[in-house]
């Protein structure tokens, strides 16, 4: 049964993750008086990409043609560790949070080198760019990982939510509410949102994640773009779940998980509505100002983890 | 097992001498390159079975070997333990795919360089490495220590019609016997002024020393040690000396001779003292953070292949001591299991960083023999040129990336675990440390990966930069054999650490108080720590991505996806006809982390730029120079270098070149030793 529902919930989420870029895009348009386009576009846009044949750079080579497929299966593997309807499932054991760290690096590390594979100065930008960020914001995970690891005596996911459920009070102690500013700030920069990344942007010389698939097409763009949006999805599910865990099933009766099923969809409808009103609010930052905002949440997370060691 | 445990020495012993005899007699020939490789492949075999038999042997010491000499008044003392067990297998693994690499890469030298001196050089360095894990006193194992520093230090002079490499050289030898002094003070001090006395008698003798002693101790050993292995700021030597040495003697010396610093560390820190005070901790995991993060900045800005893999070096020494100064740490509280995580996690890195450290400079050497450069800035597009070596440096650089499911990975995981493992400290300074720590190991890791996208992007993939990477070939068979060896350690050590962790948690159980604690940390394919604070498995991992690699394409056809594809030219911005000039370059790719971290580097820049005569509206050339000199050099070795250059000038007045001042000095001096003895 548990491994039924493993497979069940990352069939969710990969349904879940195209509607959750929709729904952003569609509330960020209409935000800024745009009437946008349907919160379904992206369902669109998958079926369309994978009709669509690949045009590939004569100088890629099979780097570029394999990448796709590690980008989406890394991306994929974090989603059977997460504890996404139900906890404790059975793969809870073969990943902790260390594991998803660096699970999604593996997939950043193919990403950036594809983005340099076919030798246009475009994707050997995205894909520095991509990585000086990503190496930046390594250190605010680890420490906010440690922090919730500190609050639940385990570095799984599984036991950080049983525990969270089974000790609501640790939920608004400064340790728990610091480490959760720190991580989203890095889900905006991991995730590329602004201010970090424009992922709407047209031009070239401002983008990070876009100016490293520029050369990708047809069903190898529609993985990447598709890996990308569960990425988001992921890493809005852990502030949802590692945060705030009601909702998450503890046994594996149906209503429970009926339940389970509509507390995520709400709480991640609740976090694309944050992350649209922040997108319209902010300006994208330069990116030599971005290492400034990282350091910030690196500070967050740092007090979050003094915090919890000097109020245990 | 006596018995087995002596053949195994007689062939280790035997096999590396047959290498180094038939280098000798038979130089350059062809006939004595395959002897030459023959012997080292044999003896690096009996390194590894007997390291692997060591810590698979149920209790008891398999090799105790004693050569008395005159009365005692030098002995040649060796056993082997577990612990020696665990380098064994480093030596025996890496030397392993370093001769059978070196039997075709060093055809190349054959006329330029003396063949018959680097074939016995190459046969006796391993040979001092293995003898030096097994010695069992002082003296055996200064003597083993220093041999295997001449011989390094002839081997780095391989080349050395070349420019730098005297240099190099010189570097490398005057650090190593700063260290080898240390060592020696730190022996005397530690073995009662008694170098003969075995190891059992060092070990009860640490115990009674004052408080004092024992700290002087640890800065010699830190110094002795450190200067070897490479830590900050004694690393200095380690770029200039293994981007000079030919490349499998670079594998050899970045994957196991300076693992012997650790070796050391661990030996006289916990075996022979004990463990110590936490301050001791404290000291080897800050130095090893400011090493592992100096030296991946460092390496950020290199774009010479060789020299940024010599920073790495440092940067991975670095994270073994993180882990093995979390051992310390613990230790000092009396958290023994958590200690033991450390520790573990350290010595896992440090087979670990052999087995892709070796394979890494391996593949650079492949490069450097097809493409003639180490300067990654006329690299390029040489995955279609070399696919074989590609795919080794792509699995190198993965692992030290520590990607998952490969072997870095884990290892870092053990001491992230370690380190998280510090809240429950219980004193608050202690503890605070830790998250520090962590801050310092995960920025290291994504800078790392940073370094590596940059290494395998710039130099494998896109548009060849150079002529000569143009027409590259691929490495001969033996050498990517040798290449294939160390790839698949790094596969097999990432897939099975339940086998590997219980082994090594056995190799560290009863040194200062550890105890047994080799089930602790495994649960069938998975490995967790104390308390299940965390889990996991590389085992179940690889199985869940390549099952997901499989499905994914096979789902696509099912589902009738398009699956046509077209080869057409790049899009260029409508500009046709891509040349590699419009390439992202190394420097390019390190250019924004340059800025970041610009306090620490404080390039200078030097831009000139010829104007037309006619118009400063056009551009005739422009000229852009940017150098960064590491902040060691610039702050600690240059007013140092000129301190005893400046002493030397004084000293040299002495010297006027006139009979009569000599005939005075010698008066002087019979004065004084008159006076001397008379008073004494």
């Amino acid at each position: 049964m548990g491994y039924v529902l493993e497979i069940a919930q990352v069939a969710l989420a990969l349904a879940l993750a195209p509607g959750l870029v929709g729904l952003i895009r569609w509330l960020k348009a209409r935000l800024q008086n745009r009437r946008g386009a349907p919160p379904w576009q992206p369902y669109f846009e998958l079926t369309k990409l994978f009709q669509k044949e690949v045009v590939m750079s004569n100088n890629a080579s099979w780097l570029f043609r394999f990448a796709p497929y590690l980008i989406f299966a890394s991306t994929v593997a974090v989603v059977f560790l997460m504890p996404l309807l139900a906890s404790p499932l059975p793969f809870d054991a073969i990943g902790d949070l260390l594991v998803v760290v660096y699970l999604l690096l593996l997939g950043t590390f193919f990403l950036a080198l594809a983005g340099l594979d076919p030798g246009t100065a475009f994707g050997g930008m995205g894909a520095s760019r991509e990585m000086t960020v990503a190496a930046i914001a390594e250190p605010t995970i680890a420490l906010a990982i440690f922090g919730l690891a500190l609050g639940a005596g385990s570095t799984n996911l599984g036991r950080i939510v049983t525990e969270t459920l089974a000790d609501p009070g640790v939920v608004i102690s400064p340790g728990h509410l610091l480490a959760f500013a720190a991580l989203f700030i890095v889900t905006l920069a991991e995730t590329g949102r602004l201010p970090v990344d424009n992922p709407a942007t047209h031009l070239e010389l401002t983008m990070i994640h876009e100016a490293m698939i520029l050369e990708y097409s047809g069903r190898y763009l529609a993985l990447i773009e598709w890996a990308a949006w569960l990425k988001l999805t992921i890493f809005f599910t852990l502030l949802a779940n590692l945060f705030l865990p009601w909702g998450v099933a503890t046994t594996l009766a149906p209503g429970d998980l009926l339940i389970a099923i509509g507390a995520l969809v709400l709480k991640l409808a609740a976090l694309g509505v944050v992350v649209a009103i922040v997108e319209t609010r902010v300006a994208k930052l330069r990116l030599f100002r971005v290492p400034e905002l990282l350091s910030v949440s690196f500070v967050l997370a740092l007090l979050a983890v003094t915090s919890s060691f000097l109020l245990k | 097992m006596a018995l087995l445990s002596a053949l195994l020495v007689m062939t280790l012993v035997g096999g590396y001498g047959l290498g180094a005899l038939g280098a000798l007699l038979l130089g350059g020939r062809p006939a004595g390159r395959f002897i030459t490789a023959l012997g080292g492949g044999v003896g690096a075999l009996a390194a590894l079975v007997l390291g692997v038999s060591a810590l698979a042997a149920a209790e008891t010491m398999p090799f105790d070997w004693n050569a008395a000499y005159a009365d005692n008044f030098l002995s040649l003392t060796f056993t082997v333990d577990r612990l020696g067990g665990v380098f064994l297998v480093v030596i025996g693994l890496v030397g392993l795919a370093v001769t059978i690499y070196g039997y075709s890469y060093t055809a190349a030298y054959t006329g330029r360089y003396s063949l018959r001196l680097l074939g016995v050089l190459i046969n006796v360095l391993p040979l001092s490495l293995a003898l030096q894990v097994m010695a069992d006193n002082a003296f055996t194992f200064l003597l083993m220590w220093e041999i295997m520093s001449l011989s390094a230090y002839w081997l780095v002079l391989t080349e050395s019609d070349q420019p730098g490499t005297v240099r190099s050289g010189v570097w490398y030898i005057a650090m190593t016997h700063l260290g080898f002094a240390a060592l020696t003070a730190m022996f005397l001090l530690l073995a009662g002024n008694d170098l003969n006395a075995s190891f059992a008698a060092i070990r009860a003798h640490a115990a009674v020393e004052t408080a004092l002693m024992r700290n002087g101790i640890f800065w010699l050993a830190l110094v002795g040690f450190g200067s070897k292995a490479g830590i900050i700021p004694l690393h200095v030597w380690l770029p200039m000396a293994h981007p000079v040495a030919p490349s499998h003697v670079s594998a050899l010396m970045s994957g196991v001779v300076i693992k012997m610093g650790i070796y050391g560390l661990v030996r006289v820190l916990f075996d022979l003292m004990g463990g110590g005070p936490t301050w001791w901790g404290g000291v080897v995991l800050g130095v090893g953070a400011v090493s592992a993060l100096m030296g991946v900045l460092y390496a950020l800005m290199e774009h010479d292949l060789k020299r940024l893999l010599a920073y790495h070096s440092v940067e991975n020494i670095g994270i073994i001591l993180i882990g093995i100064g979390a051992g310390l740490i613990f230790q000092s509280y009396g958290m023994f299991t958590l200690a033991a995580l450390g520790i573990v996690g350290g010595l896992y890195h440090t087979i670990n960083h052999a087995s892709f450290k070796g394979l890494l400079f391996l593949a650079a050497g492949s490069v450097l023999h097809a493409a003639h450069t180490r300067n990654m800035e006329e690299m390029g597009g040489l995955i279609k040129r070399m696919p074989w070596t590609a795919a080794f440096f792509l699995i190198g650089a993965a692992a030290i990336s520590a990607l998952p499911p490969l072997n870095g990975f884990v290892s870092e995981w053990l001491v992230f675990q370690a380190l998280l493992g510090g809240f429950s400290l219980p004193v608050p300074e202690a503890a605070a440390a830790m998250p520090l720590a962590v801050g310092a190991l995960a920025l290291t890791s994504g800078l790392a990966a940073a370094c590596f996208v940059k290494a395998f992007g710039i130099a494998f993939l896109a548009i060849p930069r150079s002529h000569e990477a143009e027409h590259a070939h691929e490495a001969t068979l033996s050498m990517r054999v040798g290449m294939g060896v160390l790839a698949v350690a790094c596969i097999g050590l990432g897939l099975a650490p339940f086998v590997v962790v219980p082994w090594l948690a056995r190799s560290v159980a009863g040194m200062a108080g550890l105890p047994t604690t080799s089930p602790t940390f495994t649960a069938g394919a998975l490995i967790q720590t104390p308390l299940n604070f965390g889990s996991m498995s590389t085992t179940w991992l690889a199985v869940l991505l390549l099952a997901l690699l499989g499905l994914a394409p096979l789902l696509m056809r099912w589902l009738r996806v398009e699956w046509r594809l077209r080869v057409g030219d790049t899009w260029g911005c409508g500009r046709i006809g891509q040349t590699p000039r419009m390439e992202y370059t190394a420097t390019a790719f390190a250019e924004p982390l340059r800025r970041v971290f610009a306090e620490l580097y404080r390039p200078t820049k030097e831009l000139t730029i010829d104007f037309h005569p006619e118009s400063k509206y056009f551009v005739q050339s422009i000229e852009y120079k940017s150098e960064i000199t590491p902040v060691f050099e610039r702050g600690l070795y240059e007013p140092l270098l000129g301190m005893v250059r400046a002493l030397a000038f004084q000293v040299r007045r002495l010297q006027a070149g006139s009979l009569h001042l000599y005939l005075v000095y010698v008066v002087i001096v019979l004065l004084v030793l008159l006076i001397a003895t008379r008073w004494f």
